[in-house]
């Protein structure tokens, strides 16, 4: 019992980190019709940050802020630099001005830090069991992991929601001609967007960090999982995204606990499912 | 708009064709396997761009296609006696057309950036299925019996000296063969239906034309070529491994394309070696190939829009203005 309690909370952890790298996947796909396939490489490199900061200084607390600013800076950079002569781009284009980004990324990662597996001390302070229900307890850390998911997600809710940016990006998002008949600057959304997005991604990076150790490549796999996401949720939309990543988490950990002849299939067949039911995702507005 | 070498065009394939079929008298083994390789890849490019170029379709899973082709040659149980390519090559095209059959009834009810998404994703599907279940011989790759060339009994015996120079042959057959076939069938109505679909889908829909069905026949089509090209990736190497079905394949196919020329129908086959030859280069000067790759990708899609296909040489044209109409392509237009 205390298992199969482990396994969910395990997926829903799981699920809301990939939260954390699908909202800003869908949100630059939605508001700037870009798709990004170097978006893991930037979860790597988060992850690479989280390394560094903590074996220099001994806390991952340094590195979570090292992340989100890192990432604005960069997420800026490239938009800035490359990815805004790209939005009317053809789509195959776009996708090997991102798959060159990331070659260069993870030669860039060989070059300055090698190619050896690393693992990330969990912070001292949650390197511990908390009791849960009777004689259940779960690690501290994928607690707080699970408590600051769900936090910004709600301050992303919030924000999307209440501001005028917010609201910015959800007309931009939606018709992109209103944003300029509106007055609005289409140039600054496209920024803020990109820099959000890549600075979650790499959020999400350092946090995943002591969870699941530091590796060469290791964005590959969470950017197609991160695709089914979006596949399943429905584009363009954070609430889809959101409990497509519940949902794929979840579906994802469980069947690796307990059908481990399906481990990494089960996930596709349920995109697979959705297609044949839902083309549009789950969660898409009709 | 796709284009199909004119004369003059035809004839420098053609001449390009001899030149490489004319390497076993001079080059050495190791490049002639290396030939080998970018003439598979010419193959494996080829048959992509009758999605993008053709239909208008970018997908990413394209290499799961070529590596079930590949494993085709392993799952027909070619650890034991070796067994005649007349019966691994068909089973290729059968499993790899099977497995395009239905990953494109699938993804093809999506659009654009979800189809590339949903591609990528039954692409890694299938990865997973030669690299975790035992179906596919290990997560390392396995090595296979090379199959043979034999018929009714009779077979021609390859020694190991030949090999390299009649692999070369073969690989380069199969792909004027698969060259000639796709610029006949852009001839065809059903080519010309693709064509149209890739200039305006909603226009061929209203004429009457089920766009579905003809795309998944492109997607079919694509995936058995494919897995033509796969097979003879394993015939060529006699090793298989799941990493043939990893989605970078698909990408570094999908960037053959762009290198050669999106607009015609031989520019994967120039991108193609102009990639692999790029690539030998690029290890022959740096230990550091990926950052070599990754500067030139960018540098093409920043720079050379129309691909090596596009480049012109205006000097040559200026002096022979009579040329003119042999010289330009002619195009193929729904």
């Amino acid at each position: 019992m205390s298992g199969v309690a482990a396994q969910l909370l395990n997926g829903l952890q799981y699920g809301l980190l990939l939260f954390l790298i699908s909202s800003g996947l869908t949100l630059i796909f939605g508001v700037m019709g870009v798709i990004n396939l170097a978006h893991g490489s930037l979860f790597m490199i988060g992850a690479y940050i989280a390394f560094v900061v903590s074996g220099g200084t001994g806390s991952l607390w340094l590195a979570l802020p090292a992340a989100v600013v890192g990432g604005l800076a960069l997420g800026a950079v490239l938009e800035r630099g490359l990815f805004r002569r790209f939005y009317h781009r053809e789509h195959l284009d776009q996708v090997l001005l991102t798959f060159a980004l990331i070659l260069l990324f993870e030669e860039g990662r060989s070059v300055l830090l090698g190619n050896d597996f690393h693992s990330v001390p969990v912070p001292a302070a949650l390197d511990v069991a908390v009791p849960m229900v009777g004689d259940f307890s779960y690690s501290a850390y994928r607690l707080a992991v699970l408590g600051a998911c769900l936090a910004i997600a709600g301050a992303m809710f919030l924000a999307i929601e209440r501001t005028r940016i917010g609201s910015a990006i959800r007309a931009a998002a939606e018709k992109p001609e209103m944003v300029d008949l509106l007055g609005l600057d289409a140039r600054r959304i496209h920024m803020v967007v990109f820099a959000v997005g890549t600075a979650l991604a790499m959020l999400a990076g350092a946090l995943a960090a002591p969870l699941h150790s530091v590796y060469p490549n290791m964005g590959h796999g969470f950017l197609i999982i991160c695709f089914v996401v979006v596949v399943v949720g429905g584009v363009g939309s954070i609430a889809g995204a959101f409990w497509g990543a519940l949902l794929i988490g979840i579906v994802d950990t469980l069947s690796k606990a307990y059908l481990p002849f399906a481990s990494g299939l089960a996930v596709y067949v349920l995109m697979a499912v959705v297609l044949l039911w839902r083309p549009t995702g789950l969660f898409a507005r009709s | 708009m796709l284009t199909v070498a004119g004369r003059t065009g035809s004839i420098v394939l053609g001449c390009a064709a001899l030149a490489v079929a004319s390497l076993p008298l001079f080059a050495s083994p190791y490049h002639l396997e290396l030939v080998s390789t970018a003439v598979v890849f010419a193959m494996f490019a080829l048959s992509l761009q009758l999605l993008v170029g053709v239909t208008g379709l970018v997908s990413l899973g394209h290499a799961a296609f070529f590596g079930v082709g590949a494993y085709a040659i392993h799952l027909m149980g070619a650890h034991g006696p070796s067994i005649s390519v007349l019966i691994t090559l068909p089973a290729a095209v059968l499993m790899s057309g099977l497995a395009a059959l239905a990953v494109g009834a699938l993804a093809l009810r999506t659009r654009n950036f979800f189809f590339l998404m949903t591609t990528l994703a039954f692409g890694q599907m299938l990865f997973f299925v030669f690299h975790d279940t035992p179906l596919g011989g290990g997560a390392d790759g396995v090595f296979v019996t090379r199959p043979t060339f034999s018929l009714f009994g009779l077979e021609w015996v390859v020694s190991r000296q030949d090999r390299p120079a009649v692999m070369l042959f073969v690989n380069l057959g199969v792909l004027v063969a698969m060259y000639l076939g796709l610029a006949g069938l852009l001839r065809t109505m059903f080519g010309r239906a693709l064509l149209g679909i890739r200039a305006n889908e909603h226009r061929m829909r209203s004429m009457g034309f089920h766009t579905y069905w003809l795309q998944l026949g492109a997607f079919t089509l694509a995936g058995a070529l494919a897995g033509v090209a796969g097979h003879m990736w394993g015939m060529t190497q006699a090793f298989v491994s799941p990493e043939l079905l990893a989605w970078h394949r698909s990408a570094e196919a999908l960037l053959m394309i762009l290198l050669g020329g999106l607009g015609a129908l031989h520019g994967p086959i120039l991108g193609a070696f102009a990639w692999v030859g790029l690539g030998e280069i690029a290890q022959l000067i740096t230990e550091r190939q990926r950052l070599v790759e990754g500067l030139v990708i960018l540098a093409v899609v920043l720079g050379l829009r129309h691909g090596l296909a596009g480049i012109r040489v205006p000097s040559l044209r200026r002096a022979m203005p009579q040329a003119e109409p042999a010289t330009r392509a002619e195009e193929v237009s729904p």
